[in-house]
């Protein structure tokens, strides 16, 4: 469970020592972007606790769902609607639900140890 | 510790994204704040930001002109071409000239729709008041110059009902009405059809109107003639 705390925590690393920011005007996508991967990190957990992870869905989940809400926020942006709320509402209400079930999995996990 | 699961590597491949993407975003965000511009206002500012810059940029070629004009006028050199080139602008400016340029056409004539019982006919006309608002509507979207059925708009028209057709000018003038109005084309032809603006009232009443956009638009000068009776020049210094 520590490979994705690791590859995080790298990540912040790399971003820290390289003087990366964002043209203002990208900030909604990127934003969305973020969403999308956390999104995808907590739903190939969930899988991989389930033991029903596959590589190439979770690959592809993460740069199709990325790329249809930055084409949402896109279209929304053309539009003059916050397209862009409801990717989030999605991609919040999955999140949630992924972290319910791996916490229950943790759970049940934990208890039958401890019950052991 | 436990072998780490397939799973767990692509995860963790997501994660340095995520990693990544959240630094950019929290130092785009400080930045943001730093500036303290509520992101909602950010494009308000950059459109503004780059009207400025372009009014700046047409002043500075201005400044350069008027430098150029004074040294011209100290040097004592050909100080006639720059009265003769200062008289062509003003006589532009005064509508006194023939002009040409990117523009539009607008025709506008009488509605064809017969009037119902209990409407009036005139409802179906196109009146001094109409035109106006057409040619109110163009110089305010920037028109340079503007005439109506070869009528120049200059400082002392007017537009006006007179019987069954209107006097622009005093000169009458009959449907139907052809304005030309010189100006970036786009602009004009926008600011004719803004929503519930003066060519869809028009449309609404079955008014015939037209826009064509042409890349040159000829206006003609003013050709009435040139006389004050009641008005005299001040000089600048006996100004009240």
């Amino acid at each position: 469970m520590m490979l994705p705390i690791i590859g995080l925590v790298a990540g912040i690393i790399i971003a820290l020592f390289t003087p990366l920011r964002f043209p203002i005007d990208y900030s909604q996508y990127i934003a969305i972007g973020i969403l999308a991967a956390l999104d995808c990190v907590f739903g190939g957990i969930r899988a991989g606790l389930q033991g029903t992870f596959d590589s190439t869905v979770f690959i592809s989940g993460f740069l199709l769902n990325t790329a249809l809400a930055t084409a949402l926020t896109m279209v929304g942006d053309k539009l003059g609607v916050d397209l862009v709320l409801g990717a989030t509402v999605a991609f919040s209400i999955r999140i949630f639900t992924n972290v319910g079930i791996i916490r229950r999995h943790i759970l049940d996990k934990w208890f039958k140890k401890s019950l052991k | 510790m436990k072998r780490a699961r397939e799973f767990e590597l692509y995860v963790a491949g997501v994660c340095v994204i995520l990693g990544i993407l959240l630094v950019g975003q929290v130092r785009t965000q400080e930045y943001i704040g730093e500036s303290q511009i509520p992101s909602r206002r950010l494009e308000d500012l950059s459109d503004m930001l780059r009207r400025s810059d372009a009014e700046r940029m047409i002043l500075e070629k201005e400044v350069e002109v008027l430098r150029e004009q004074v040294s011209k006028v100290v040097e004592g050199e050909k100080a006639a071409e720059t009265i003769r080139a200062e008289l062509v602008k003003a006589r532009m400016f005064a509508g006194i000239s023939t002009v040409e340029g990117p523009g539009v056409i607008v025709t506008l004539n009488d509605s064809k729709r017969q009037a119902g019982p209990g409407e009036s006919v005139e409802l179906f006309l196109v009146h001094d008041n109409d035109i106006l608002q057409v040619v109110n509507e163009l110089f305010a979207a920037g028109a340079e110059a503007v005439s109506i059925n070869g009528q120049r708009m200059v400082a002392t028209s007017e537009v006006r009902c007179s019987g069954p057709v209107i006097s622009v000018n005093n000169v009458r003038i009959a449907p139907p009405y052809e304005i030309h109005a010189i100006g970036n084309p786009d602009a004009l032809d926008s600011a004719l059809h803004m929503r519930d603006g003066i060519l869809d009232t028009l449309r609404a009443w079955g008014i015939e109107a037209k826009v064509q956009k042409l890349p040159v638009v000829q206006v003609p000068g003013y050709k009435g003639g040139l006389y004050f009776q009641y008005a005299k020049p001040v000089s600048e210094g006996a100004q009240k």
